[in-house]
Formats: C-alpha cells, structure tokens, sequence
C-alpha cells in the first residue's frame, strides 16, 4: 500500500536528524560557554558573580532567585548525580526523554486517517 | 553546590508568587489552545517530526555561544520549530522542553515555569512564526528567501521573548535594578543573542528544506492548517521525485 522507498527515506531522515540531537547534546554540550547567559547576565547586573555564577558583592536581581525544587534532582544543573563531566550523558538523558514525551504526546494527537483517507493520502 | 548554568530560564523568585501565577495561568490557557489546534497539523508523518524536533531544541538549548566577553546565550527556538511544525506544535514542543528542564534538570523554576513557558513558548514561537509568515512570499521562491526568513524571524522572535521577561519584571519583579536597565540590557543583549539564534535557525531549516521539504510547515500548501490535503499531496510529490 505505501511505497517502501518513500518509507525507508522518511525513516533515514528521521534517524539523522535524531543522531544530530544526540551527538549536539552528547558531545557539542562539552564546548558551550559556561558564562552566564542573557538572562542571568541582566539579573547578575550590578553584583560580581562568584565561580558558581551566584552573586556576592553588589545589588541585583539574582539575589532574590532561590534554588529550585528540583535542584537535588539526580540530573541538576545538567550533571548525572552531580559528577564532573557528566554533561553529555545528562544531554543524552534529556534528549531521549524529550523525544519519548514529545512523540507520545504528538503520536496520541495525530489525526488519524480513516479507511478511504488512507488511500487517497498515497 | 552545583554550578548551574541555566539558559534563558528564570529562577524560582525572580518575580514574586501573584505575577508567577498569572502567567502560570497564561501559559495553562495558551497550551490549552494549542493542544486543541495542533491536531489538525499532526499526522503519521508530522508527528514523529515534531517528537524530533521538541528532542533537538533540547540539545541546541544546552549549547550557549558567547556573545560578549562574559556573556552566552543560547538558541531559544522558538523561530525553529514554527517554521518546521508550525505554532501550535510548536509551542508544545518548546514547552515539553521547558517541563523537562525545570523537573529533571533543575534549569528554571517551578513557579516561574508558566513565566518561562509564556516568554519562549508562546511569545517567541508566535512572534516567529508571525514574521515568518508575513516574509512567506520570499520563503517559498527560493531556498536562500527560506534561509533569510528562517533568520529574521529567529532574531525578531528572541527579542520578544526577552520583552516578556521585562513585563514580568515590570508587573512583579523582585528588588534589584530599576526597569529601564532591565529593558535595556534585556533587549541589547536578546538582539545579539538573536543573531546566533537566526543563524541556527537559518542552518536547520535550510538542511531540512534541503532534504525534506515536505516536512516544512511554512512551504505546505497556502493556509497550511486547513489545506492538510495539499500538504500530503506535496509530500507525496516529494517523494516520489
């Protein structure tokens, strides 16, 4: 009914397009800049950020964040169970969840061709 | 204890409880809507797309670019994932990202979750998306019009987002810096973090359309979520060439 070679070059291209994810946050995540970004670099304006990117001296507006709920979870701050160089995994982790969530989530939407739908889409 | 390097995601306490409310609100009543309408752009082919798609921005999120001594930012995606899934999904896929970050990772706050899922799920997907649609005739000429919407939408998206934060910070912001040094900073710093998000964004989008173009929402056929039709029939014609 539906053509393999269509089949097999949809397939192939999700594949690659799933092994980019891997590899950018399994590997690439290694090479990104640990300096504050824009948001923390608004709200850190006005105090001197220690290693950590928590401010000391100063006045600004991180000083009213406080640590999240979920800040002793096992994938904190990107790390597996807070570990040194354990980005990638934690990257890794991500992506296949957001992948398992996210296509459940759409495949459960999706419309769903009918009997005479199915003929016509091909 | 651990060095948290957030993206774009506002801490716990940064606004106060109300205003984390209100927009918690906002961002229920927004996902509503967009679950309801993203069904009709979701079928056996655009579904696995935009599984994919929502596990991609979470890799590209994690890498931040520097952008001034001292300073990153990182791809929001907003532009990206309205061009390739169109809004609806989109905005999803965005928000499944930003409940992944904040339970698992600890990467923005529960109670500014709603916050952060109005500014980058909602704001910087629609403004995206409303860019992309106005330079629509451009886009779908040619690979390079693609390319350059891709871009500008990416950049004017970012900026929107940031000016969801500076509302925030203006209804119910905790202590620290007056609202103009926000707004400024914000924007300054959003308009350069724009340019790598425009040139991720132009990168992904034009790989795609160069491989799958059918699988590129703003190049489906004319009025895109009513003529599904049209789009299968594209696909089809994609294909099979």
């Amino acid at each position: 009914m539906t053509r393999p070679s269509a089949d097999r070059r949809a397939m192939g291209f999700f594949v690659g397009f799933l092994v980019m994810a891997l590899l950018i946050a399994g590997g690439l995540s290694y090479f990104a800049s640990s300096a504050p970004d824009g948001l923390d670099s608004v709200t850190l304006n006005g105090c001197v950020p220690n290693a950590a990117g928590e401010p000391e001296a100063g006045t600004c507006i991180a000083q009213n964040a406080q640590d999240s709920a979920t800040a002793g979870s096992p994938l904190a701050g990107y790390a597996v169970g807070g570990g040194e160089g354990t980005t990638g995994l934690a990257g890794i982790l991500g992506v296949v969840a957001c992948l398992v969530i996210g296509g459940g989530l759409f495949w459960a939407l999706r419309r769903r061709r009918g009997p005479t739908g199915q003929d016509e889409g091909r | 204890m651990v060095a948290v390097v957030t993206a774009m995601h506002m801490s716990d306490g940064l606004v106060n409880i109300p205003t984390a409310a209100v927009f918690g609100v906002v961002a229920v009543i927004g996902l509503g809507v967009a679950v309801s309408r993203a069904r009709r752009d979701l079928d056996d082919r655009t579904a696995p797309m935009a599984g994919l798609v929502t596990a991609f921005v979470f890799a590209v999120q994690m890498i931040n670019f520097p952008i001034l001594p001292g300073a990153s930012g990182h791809l929001l995606g907003g532009a990206l994932v309205s061009v390739l899934v169109g809004p609806w999904v989109g905005s999803i896929c965005i928000a499944i990202v930003l409940v992944v970050q904040a339970l698992l990772f600890a990467d923005g706050g529960l109670s500014t979750l709603g916050a952060n899922i109005t500014n980058m799920a909602l704001i910087s997907v629609f403004v995206g998306y409303a860019v992309a649609v106005a330079l629509r005739g451009p886009a779908r000429r040619s690979r390079a019009g693609l390319v350059a919407t891709a871009f500008v939408a990416a950049l004017v998206g970012t900026v929107g987002a940031s000016l969801g934060f500076v509302l925030e910070y203006a209804i119910g912001g905790a202590a620290g810096a007056s609202l103009g040094t926000v707004f400024a900073l914000m924007v300054g710093l959003h308009a350069l973090i724009g340019i790598g998000e425009g040139i991720i964004t132009a990168a992904t989008v034009g790989a795609v359309a160069a491989i799958r173009p059918d699988l590129v929402y703003l190049l489906r056929g004319s009025a895109a979520p009513l003529v599904l039709r049209g789009g299968t029939a594209a696909a089809a014609e994609g294909n099979g060439s």
